[in-house]
C-alpha cells in the first residue's frame, strides 16, 4: 500500500451495513463516482445494492434543486435494498444537500464541497440563510471541505485546464469516502489506467485528486472515526455488477445464443426501458437484429413476425407501450407463437412519472386482453434476477409456443447490484427443434400431448407450409372455423397449456418458517426489503416468514398451502393492492394489502412497521 | 432444424439458393402448386378472385420455392389472401402487416415476403407502418388492393374513396380528400411504386413480375372492384370499352401516348400537364412527355401519379423503379461487420466484461 | 352543452370584453412554468415567437388551445398561460381535431416533434392533412430522439450515431414536406429557430390560413445532435435560402420539387391552396339536416325519429 495512505491509529469501527450517498449537479459526475464505490465495495466482498436518481430534465439548469443527481448505495453482509436513509451524504453543492438531507440518518456525516456554498449558488437551491452557518445541520456530523480549491491545487502538475482540473473533484470526494470506509484507492488507481488511458492528463488529474482527496481525509483531524463495513456472504463465483435493464439485455442475448437461433428485439424509445434497447443495439456481434420501429404497436408486431420466421423476438417497453402492444399480445396468444415482452414498469396511468417507480401493470399483464387470452407472466426480484428471470422467459416462451410478459420497473431497471456470472455452456439448453419434413403428419395445430405446445414449424422448410393467424382455427389441422364446439375445446386448451407451465417451475416455499403468525407475500422489486424485513422481524423473535411470487401466471403449485399454514397475510406492493385481490379471488383468502403508490420503492422500515402493526392486531 | 443460421449472407429472393435441393428448386413450379385447400370466401365476381390467379402464375413463373415465400396481411376481404396461397402465410391484425412482414423478413432475410393489404386496412389504420417499410427500403412486396370502400364490415367509406361517396357511414357524402396511395408511398421514397389494375390480366401479370424482381420495397396498388358495395369503381379503366381512352400504360423510356393507335399523348407546360391529340393538335412528337421511372427524383412520377378522371386518363404501370440499399442488407451488413470488428464471438466474454471479481 | 354542440359560439359571444378594448397580451402574461428545457435548445424560440404572435394579432387566453404529444418539444403547453394538453405519444391531432371540429372560434396549435409527429403519430400526421382540419401544427424537428436521450429519429439522417445506431443509422430519413404535400395538406411551410422573423412570419401566415396548416421548424438539440442545422444557419457559416420568389405555392409538383432539395433545403412557403375545410363541410350538412327540421325543440325531433320507427 502507498506509504502516505497508511492510517493515523484513529479509531476504527466495524459496521454490518451501511448506506451512503453522493449528489451533486448533474455534470458533477456523482454516477461515475458512485459506481466506482459500489465495484470497490464489491471488490472488499460486501454485497451491494444501488438506486440512482437522475433528473428528469435532461440538462436542467445548473446548481437548480431541478438538476441535482444522486446516487445512494448500501453494502454490508446481507444487503437486499439501497438502504432505506444515508449515513454518509456527500454533497457537492447547496442544491444537493437541500434534496438529500430529509432522507439522512439522525447523526450522519455529511460531507461537503464549502467552495460551492456562494450567495448565489444557495439562492438557485432556495436556501434563505446558509445552512453552514445557521445552525440546521446540527445533529448531524458535518465535514465543510473546500474540494474545489483544494482539487485545483492538487491536480495543477496535470497538465489540464482550469476548468477540467475542477470537474476531478469527483474523485477528491470519492477519495475522502474511501479512507472513511477503510477501502484501497489501488484498484481505483488500476482502473483510471484503463479507462483514461487515451488521455493521459485527465488520468493524472483524476489520479491526484482521489489521492488529495484521502490524504486530506487521512491527516487531517476532520474526520475522528473511520469504518469497516462487513464482507457479505455471496455464494461462491465471479462477480460483476449489472442494473436491470442491462441484466435484461444480456439475458435475452444469452438465452437467444443457447436456444441456437438469433434474437430479434423490436422496441421504440421509452423511459425507463430504451437502456434494454441500446444494450442490444451495441451487440450485434451476437447477431442480435435490432428493429427501432415506428410505434409501439410494431414493435410487437415485427418480434411476433420475427417468431414466426423462427428467431426469438422479444420487444420491451413501459405501460403506455404496453397498452398499444395488447391488440398484438392477443394475435401472438391466438397464433401460438413464442415472444418475450419486457415491461419495465412506471407511474401511472397515461404518461404518469415516467421515471418513477410502480409495479400498478399487474392486473393488466393478467388480464389486459380482450377475449380468453392468458399468459404466463414472470417477475424479476432484484437487478441481477432480470437475467435469470428473462432467460426463463425465453425458456417458457419457445417450450410452450406462447408469449411470455416478463414484470420488470424503474427501480430494478436502474438499481444495480453483483451478478454472479454463469459459465455460459452450464446454462440449460432451450434449443427447441423446429420440426422438418421428416416430421410425420405435421399439421400446425397439432400438439405436443406433454406441454400441448403446437410445432413451430418455420417459413424456410420445405413441405411445411401453413397458415396462420388471428382468426380462430381448427384443432390440429388449423383451418379457419367458426365452429362453437371447436372454439370450446380451444380456449380450453390454451388455458390448459399455461396452466401446465406450473409443472416445471419450483413449488411455493414460505422462507423462514413454513407456518406461523404472518407471511409477508411479495413480487417483483419489493423482495430485497421484504426480505431485510422479515429477517430484522424474525431476529427480534416474531413468527414471520416471506413468500416470494416470481411466477405470477400460473402461480406455482402449493400456493395455496402454503398461505393456509399463516394466521395472517400481509402483502406490500406499489400498487393499491392488485396481488391481493389476485389471491383473494383466486382462494378466498383474508388478505391485507401494503400498498405504496409514491414513485418510490417500499424501504425496509415500511414493512418492518406493517409487520409489526399486523402482528398487534 | 431448420434455424436460420447466422451467416447467411442476404440473397435477392429469386436466385435460387444452390444449396437448395428442395424438389420445388428441381421443377417447374405451376399455378396449381399455389392452390391450396381451403374454400375461397370471397363474393361471387369479387376482383380479388383475378388477383389471386395472377399471383399464383406469378410465383410459379418466378421459380421462388414455395417453402421460401411468406404472404402477411392484416385485416379485411383482401387480407384473407394467405388462406388461399400455399406457402407460409400470417393472417395479422388490423393495419400492421407491414410491422409482421419486416419482423419476418429481418428474422430470415433469405424468404420471399409479400404483404397484402387493402386501403383500409394499409391507408387507414396501417399508414404509418407502410409509409415506414417503404422508408426503410425493406425488401418486401406490398399489393395494395383498393376498392375504396370498407367491404368485409359492410360498406363503410374508406380513406381512398371519392369525394362526396355516399355509404352507410356518409349517407350525405363523404366531406374528405381522399389519401392517395401511389402518392403516398412516392412521399415515403419507396425505391418501386406501381400501379395496375384487376381487369387486365397481362398488366397486372407483369407488374407482379417486375415488383418480384425488384431489390427494396416495392409498392403495388392494385385498383379492384367490390361487386356487393362499390361495384363499377374503376369501370372507366377496367373495361374494354372505355379503357383504352382512358388509361395511360406507363413504359420505362418510351412517349407517353394512349387512346386508339396511340394517338392521345401527354405533354407538360408550365409544369401542368395537358392531352393532346397528335390528329388535331400541332404537336410534335419530341414534345409529348417520355417517361422515367428511374429518376432520382420522384417528382415526374408524382406527377402522373396525380392524373385522374375526368380530367386525365388513369396511369398504369411502373411509376418508379430506382436501387437502393435495402434495410435487411444494411441490419445484416451491420452484424457482419461488427463480427469482423470485435473478433470472435465470445458469449462468455460478454458475460464478463467490465470490473469483475471472485468471491471464493 | 346542447349551445355548444348545436351551434358553434360566435368569438365575441364569451369575450368578457370587445376585442378592441383589450390589451394585446403580453410576453409575462403568457408565460406559464419555467420551461425545462436544456438551456441554448431551438424550443425556447418557438415558444418566445409564439409568444409574439399572440401579442402581434391579439389573440386572448381562453381563445387559444395549445395541444401536445410527448417528446421535450411537447412539454410547450406547460409554458404558455392558456388553455393546453400535454397528450399521448403521437396523438396530439386526433384530439385536437376534437378541440377544432367542437369549437370553431378557437385557434388551435398543435406542438409537436419529429419522433411523435412523423413516427408514432405518422398516420394521424396523413389523415389530419388530408381530411383539412382546420388547426396549426408546428413540428420542432431536431432529428432526434431528446427526452429518451438520443436515439434515432425518423428524421435523423442516414449514418447519424445514436444509441441505438452506435454504427450510424441506415434507415432512409422521411420528408416531412413531401409527406404533408403527398397527404393533401393546404398549407405547408418551413423554417427554422435561428430566424426568429422567419419563424414568426410562417405562424402568421399558418395561422391566416383556413385549413390544416403545416409548419416544419428545425429547432437544435444542443444536448444530442448540436450543429445539426449549422448549415441552415449564417452565423454559423451556412445558407439560410429561400423559397425562390419565382414559386408558385398553389402548384403542388412545384413545391415536391422544392421539398426534395438536399439540405439545409429551402425555408419559406412552399404550398399553399385553399380546399374547404372538414369543418365547414361537416358543419353545413348539420345546417342542412338541423334546416329540415327548423322550429322544432329538440324533443319533437326526437318525437318524429321514433314516429318513423314504429
Amino acid at each position: 500500500m502507498d506509504p502516505c495512505c497508511s492510517d493515523t491509529g484513529r479509531e476504527l469501527l466495524e459496521l454490518r451495513q451501511s448506506t451512503v450517498r453522493f449528489a451533486g449537479d448533474s455534470g458533477d459526475g456523482m454516477q461515475l463516482v458512485g459506481s466506482q464505490f459500489a465495484d470497490l465495495a464489491s471488490l472488499s466482498g460486501c454485497s451491494i445494492r444501488t438506486i440512482p436518481d437522475y433528473p428528469s430534465e435532461i440538462r436542467a439548469p445548473a446548481g437548480s434543486l431541478a438538476g441535482v443527481s444522486g446516487y445512494q448505495l448500501s453494502f454490508g453482509d446481507e444487503t437486499t435494498t439501497p438502504g432505506d436513509s444515508p449515513f454518509v451524504l456527500v454533497a457537492m453543492n447547496p442544491a444537493a444537500l437541500k434534496v438529500s438531507l430529509p432522507d439522512l440518518q439522525p447523526g450522519g456525516i455529511i460531507i461537503l464541497d464549502a467552495d460551492e456554498f456562494t450567495t448565489a449558488n444557495l439562492a438557485k437551491a432556495r436556501y434563505e440563510a446558509n445552512p453552514l452557518e445557521d445552525g440546521s445541520l446540527e445533529g448531524y456530523r458535518l465535514i465543510p471541505v473546500a474540494m474545489t480549491r483544494l482539487t485545483e491545487e492538487a491536480t495543477k502538475p496535470s497538465g489540464l485546464e482550469g476548468s477540467g482540473r475542477a470537474r476531478c473533484k469527483n474523485f477528491f470526494a470519492l477519495g475522502l469516502t474511501l479512507w472513511l470506509y477503510d477501502q484501497p484507492m489501488q484498484p481505483l488507481l488500476e482502473w483510471m489506467m484503463r479507462k483514461f488511458r487515451k488521455n493521459p492528463a485527465v488520468m493524472a488529474a483524476n489520479g491526484a485528486s482521489l489521492r488529495a482527496g484521502y490524504n486530506f481525509a487521512n491527516t487531517n483531524e476532520l474526520l475522528r472515526v473511520h469504518y469497516r463495513v462487513a464482507p457479505g456472504k455471496l455464494p461462491k463465483g465471479r462477480y460483476r455488477r449489472v442494473t436491470g435493464n442491462e441484466a435484461a439485455a444480456l439475458g435475452l442475448i444469452t438465452a437467444a445464443a443457447r436456444a441456437g437461433r438469433p434474437l430479434v428485439y423490436a422496441g421504440y424509445p421509452i423511459t425507463p426501458a430504451s437502456d434494454i434497447l441500446h444494450e442490444l443495439s451495441a451487440r450485434k456481434e451476437f447477431d442480435v437484429r435490432v428493429i427501432q420501429c415506428e410505434d409501439e404497436i410494431a414493435a410487437a408486431c415485427a418480434a411476433i413476425g420475427a417468431s414466426f420466421a423462427g428467431a426469438i423476438g422479444a420487444t420491451g417497453t413501459s405501460g403506455p407501450g404496453l397498452a398499444l402492444k395488447t391488440e398484438a399480445l392477443g394475435l401472438a396468444v391466438m397464433t401460438e407463437l413464442p415472444l418475450v415482452v419486457i415491461n419495465v414498469q412506471r407511474a401511472g396511468p397515461s404518461t404518469g412519472m415516467p421515471t418513477k417507480t410502480e409495479q400498478a401493470d399487474l392486473l393488466m399483464a393478467l388480464y389486459g386482453r380482450h377475449g380468453e387470452a392468458p399468459m404466463p407472466v414472470l417477475a424479476p426480484a432484484s437487478p441481477a434476477d432480470c437475467f435469470d428471470v428473462v432467460f426463463d422467459a425465453v425458456r417458457i416462451a419457445t417450450r410452450f409456443m406462447t408469449p411470455v410478459m416478463v414484470l420488470s420497473d424503474s427501480f430494478l431497471a436502474n438499481s444495480a447490484e453483483a451478478f454472479r456470472i454463469p459459465e455460459v455452456d452450464r446454462l440449460a439448453d432451450l434449443r427447441v427443434p423446429s420440426p422438418t419434413r421428416a416430421m410425420k403428419d405435421f399439421a400446425p395445430y397439432r400438439r405436443d400431448p406433454a406441454t400441448l405446445a403446437r410445432p413451430w414449424a418455420v417459413p424456410g422448410t420445405e413441405g411445411l407450409e401453413h397458415r396462420i393467424g388471428g382468426l380462430e382455427k381448427q384443432d390440429v389441422t388449423g383451418v379457419v372455423t367458426y365452429d362453437s364446439e371447436n372454439h370450446r375445446r380451444m380456449v380450453e386448451l390454451r388455458a390448459r397449456k399455461i396452466e401446465n407451465i406450473a409443472q416445471p417451475i419450483p413449488e411455493a416455499r414460505a422462507e423462514g418458517s413454513d407456518s406461523g403468525d404472518l407471511l409477508v407475500v411479495g413480487w417483483g422489486s419489493t423482495y430485497g426489503a421484504i426480505v431485510a424485513a422479515v429477517r430484522q422481524a424474525r431476529q427480534e423473535g416474531h413468527s414471520v416468514a416471506h413468500l416470494h411470487l416470481r411466477h405470477l401466471n400460473p402461480l406455482p403449485r402449493q400456493t395455496e398451502q402454503v398461505l393456509r399454514c399463516f394466521r395472517k397475510i400481509l402483502i406490500p406492493e406499489n400498487n393499491t393492492g392488485q396481488l391481493a385481490s389476485v389471491l383473494r379471488s383466486q382462494f378466498a383468502l383474508p388478505v391485507t394489502s401494503l400498498s405504496k403508490v409514491e414513485g418510490r420503492p417500499f424501504l425496509i422500515r415500511d414493512i418492518r412497521n406493517a409487520i409489526e402493526e399486523s402482528l398487534r392486531k | 432444424m431448420s434455424v436460420p443460421s447466422v451467416s447467411v449472407l442476404p440473397v435477392a429472393p429469386l436466385v435460387p439458393d444452390p444449396a437448395d435441393s428442395s424438389s420445388d428448386c428441381l421443377r417447374t413450379l405451376t399455378r396449381k402448386d399455389f392452390q391450396t385447400e381451403q374454400e375461397i370466401r370471397w363474393c361471387p365476381g369479387c376482383g380479388d378472385y383475378a388477383i389471386l390467379t395472377q399471383v399464383q402464375k406469378a410465383l410459379a413463373s418466378l421459380g421462388v420455392p414455395r417453402h421460401r415465400c411468406v404472404f402477411v396481411s392484416g385485416i379485411g376481404c383482401s387480407s384473407r389472401f394467405p388462406y388461399y396461397v400455399n406457402t407460409y402465410g400470417f393472417h395479422g391484425i388490423h393495419g400492421r402487416a407491414p410491422a409482421i412482414a419486416t419482423g419476418v423478413k429481418c428474422a430470415n432475410p433469405n424468404l420471399s415476403v409479400w404483404v397484402v393489404t387493402g386501403d383500409g386496412d394499409g391507408l387507414s389504420i396501417g399508414t404509418n407502418h407502410l409509409i415506414h417499410c417503404l422508408r426503410r427500403n425493406l425488401d418486401v412486396k406490398v399489393l395494395l388492393f383498393n376498392n375504396r370502400i370498407y367491404g368485409l364490415t359492410k360498406g363503410q367509406y374508406s380513406p381512398t374513396s371519392e369525394f362526396g361517396k355516399r355509404t352507410k357511414s356518409s349517407p350525405l357524402g363523404t366531406i374528405e380528400q381522399p389519401i392517395r396511395p401511389v402518392q403516398t408511398a412516392l412521399a415515403a421514397q419507396a425505391t418501386f411504386v406501381a400501379r395496375t389494375i384487376y381487369a387486365d390480366p397481362n398488366h397486372l401479370a407483369q407488374t407482379l413480375d417486375a415488383a418480384a424482381r425488384h431489390r427494396g420495397a416495392a409498392f403495388v396498388e392494385i385498383l379492384q372492384n367490390c361487386v356487393v358495395f362499390n361495384e363499377g369503381t374503376f369501370d372507366n379503366v377496367a373495361k374494354r370499352a372505355t379503357a383504352e381512352e382512358s388509361r395511360i400504360l406507363l413504359q420505362h423510356g418510351q412517349p407517353i401516348r394512349f387512346g386508339k393507335d396511340g394517338r392521345r399523348a401527354l405533354m407538360v407546360r408550365n409544369m401542368e400537364p395537358e392531352v393532346v391529340n397528335l390528329d388535331t393538335d400541332r404537336v410534335a412528337e419530341s414534345d409529348i412527355l417520355v417517361h422515367n421511372a428511374q429518376s432520382t427524383s420522384p417528382a415526374l412520377a408524382a406527377l402522373l401519379a396525380e392524373l385522374e378522371p375526368p380530367r386525365f386518363p388513369t396511369a398504369l404501370g411502373v411509376f418508379r423503379r430506382v436501387e437502393q440499399p435495402t434495410y435487411d442488407e444494411l441490419l445484416m451488413g451491420q452484424i457482419r461487420d461488427a463480427q469482423s470488428k470485435r473478433g470472435e464471438v465470445n458469449l462468455q466474454k460478454l458475460l464478463d466484461a467490465g470490473t469483475t471479481w471472485e468471491v471464493a | 352543452m346542447n349551445a355548444i354542440a348545436s351551434t358553434p359560439v360566435s368569438p365575441s359571444a364569451t369575450s368578457a370584453a370587445p376585442a378592441e378594448e383589450r390589451k394585446p397580451l403580453t410576453k409575462k402574461e403568457l408565460a406559464a412554468d419555467h420551461p425545462t428545457w436544456c438551456p441554448g435548445c431551438g424550443d425556447f424560440s418557438v415558444l418566445a415567437l409564439y409568444f409574439k404572435l399572440i401579442e402581434k394579432r391579439r389573440l386572448w387566453h381562453e381563445k387559444v388551445v395549445s395541444v401536445s404529444g410527448i417528446g421535450c418539444s411537447s412539454r410547450f403547453p406547460y409554458f404558455v398561460q392558456a388553455h393546453g394538453a400535454h397528450y399521448i405519444h403521437g396523438r396530439a391531432l386526433p384530439f385536437a381535431s376534437g378541440i377544432s371540429l367542437t369549437r370553431p372560434d378557437l385557434h388551435v396549435f398543435v406542438f409537436s416533434g419529429d419522433g411523435d409527429a412523423f413516427s408514432i403519430g405518422g398516420n394521424h400526421f396523413t389523415h389530419t392533412a388530408r381530411k383539412n382540419i382546420k388547426m396549426t401544427l408546428v413540428v420542432m424537428d431536431n432529428e432526434v430522439y431528446g427526452l429518451t436521450k438520443k436515439q434515432t429519429s425518423p428524421t435523423s439522417p442516414v449514418g447519424y450515431k445514436s444509441k441505438t445506431d452506435i454504427w450510424g443509422a441506415v434507415d432512409q430519413p422521411i420528408n416531412p414536406l413531401k409527406q404533408a404535400i403527398a397527404a393533401g395538406a393546404t398549407f405547408v411551410a418551413r423554417t427554422t429557430h435561428t430566424n426568429p422573423n422567419h419563424v414568426l412570419q410562417m405562424m402568421e401566415a399558418a395561422l391566416d390560413h383556413d385549413g390544416f396548416s403545416f409548419i416544419e421548424c428545425l429547432s437544435e438539440c444542443v444536448e444530442f445532435y448540436p450543429g445539426a442545422f449549422d448549415a441552415a444557419n449564417p452565423r454559423k457559416g451556412g445558407a439560410f435560402n429561400l423559397v425562390p420568389t419565382d414559386h408558385d405555392v398553389t402548384d403542388e409538383l412545384a413545391a415536391y420539387r422544392l421539398a426534395g432539395a438536399p439540405a439545409p433545403g429551402y425555408f419559406g412557403l412552399f404550398y399553399r391552396v385553399q380546399r374547404p375545410t372538414k369543418n365547414a363541410l361537416e358543419a353545413k350538412i348539420n345546417a342542412d339536416a338541423q334546416a329540415k327540421v327548423v322550429g322544432l325543440a329538440p324533443w319533437q325531433i326526437l318525437a318524429k325519429s321514433f314516429e318513423r320507427m314504429k
